[in-house]
């Protein structure tokens, strides 16, 4: 059952875990070559449209996934209000745009899957990762590829055995991003306590899936 | 003396750092618990009144917060779960008395005239209320025969498609 390769598990800093334990980071690579989404793609996100409206928006924050999150924005300093969580993120979009727009590949496989399934999901070109990913807070001096400031000492990022790749929950550094030339996409889940790992497990597969036009 | 002092040094710098780290943990499950509360008041309050419900950030980027922070947080959050309560108390009472007087001008129309309550002001969800009218125009209003009208709710999308669709065609014919 499941997904072949299986979703790589990353690692987090000591010292996080202990501060917060169920957090984690898992990852999957797909090839797939970034551009229009296909009509299946498209229409999956029409369904899902049709499915979620503002009722679900509001009571979103009440349910369990996305309850963990707001709460691990809150623990880590951020306004899950101003930095909206992922999953509040697009509902928050639907509700302003009416559906969910096609954005191409890999932005809509990600909608279906953090929308089903309310796990913070995000890409990065997977050729340019250096070994597993982890989540860390960054060292006294280190930015952000591609940007000139230099991180606040204990910013957490996800990153992998040689820089930052992104901000946690923030944005992704130059060079990891998807591009068009991309032909290689890792998707990373973020979990934290209160989200399941299957449920982790399930929104990795179905981004694959999606990708992959199974 | 001194030498002993030294040598428990490094044990009660671990206590303090386990001690603030059971704190930090602890903190984090009351900001856990408010947020679940705020999360269901505004669930609650949603269509029936304004919460507050905003807790600015107290970092730029994320980052692991301090006790100090973490009060903070958990202070503010506290703070709104606090004013949630009681703007919704506040509602529940508004919306009492509401339903009373509905009670007494569904009982005696004549006694209400022209007043008109929504479903929203007596907690209900949806469009709709409840107005009292003169029967049959100016002709009830001279002979003082008021009843309550309920009004059919709220516009089915096709309607509000159709509406939008004769605005279009109007535009079009008359640019």
């Amino acid at each position: 059952m499941g997904w072949d390769p299986a979703p790589v598990q990353g690692w987090v800093a000591p010292h996080l875990t202990a501060e917060f334990p169920g957090l984690g980071i898992a990852s999957i690579e797909v090839d797939a070559r970034p551009g229009k989404s296909p009509e299946p793609v498209r229409r999956r996100l029409r369904d899902l449209s049709d499915r979620f409206y503002g009722a679900h928006a509001i009571h979103l924050r009440e349910r369990p996934v996305p309850w963990a999150y707001r709460v691990f924005f809150r623990q880590i300093g951020l306004d899950p209000d101003r930095t909206r969580t992922p999953v509040e993120q697009l509902a928050f979009e639907r509700i302003r745009e009416g559906a969910f727009k096609s954005h191409g590949l890999p932005k809509d496989a990600l909608t279906i899957g953090i929308v089903e399934t309310g796990v913070a999901l995000r890409a990065f070109d997977a050729e340019r990762l250096n070994g597993r990913l982890c989540i860390r807070d960054s060292a006294p001096g280190e930015s952000l590829p591609g940007r000139r400031a230099e991180l606040v000492q204990g910013t957490l990022v996800i990153a992998d055995e040689a820089s930052p790749v992104g901000l946690l929950f923030g944005p992704t550094a130059e060079g990891y991003r998807v591009e068009r030339e991309s032909r290689r996409i890792a998707i990373a889940a973020v979990q934290v306590n209160g989200v399941p790992q299957i449920s982790v497990d399930e929104s990795l597969w179905m981004v694959a899936a999606t990708m992959e036009g199974v | 003396m001194p030498a002993l002092l030294q040598a428990d040094e490094p044990t009660s710098v671990l206590r303090v750092e386990i001690d603030e780290r059971q704190a930090r943990a602890q903190l984090r499950q009351q900001v856990a618990r408010l947020e679940a509360e705020l999360a269901g008041l505004v669930g609650e309050a949603f269509g029936r009144t304004e919460l507050e419900h905003r807790v600015a950030a107290v970092a730029a980027e994320p980052r692991l917060l301090d006790l100090g922070e973490l009060e903070r947080v958990r202070d503010a959050l506290a703070d709104r779960v606090a004013e949630a309560r009681l703007a919704l108390r506040e509602r529940a009472l508004v919306e009492t008395a509401n339903r009373e007087l509905l009670r007494q001008m569904l009982a005696s129309p004549a006694d209400f005239k022209g007043l008109r309550i929504s479903r929203d002001e007596i907690g209900e969800p949806g469009c709709g209320a409840w107005h009292s009218r003169p029967r049959l125009g100016a002709i009830g209003r001279l002979m003082g025969w008021w009843q309550v009208k309920v009004s059919s709710g709220c516009p089915l999308a096709g309607r509000l498609a159709a509406v939008e669709r004769e605005a279009q065609s109007k535009t079009r014919r008359d640019p």
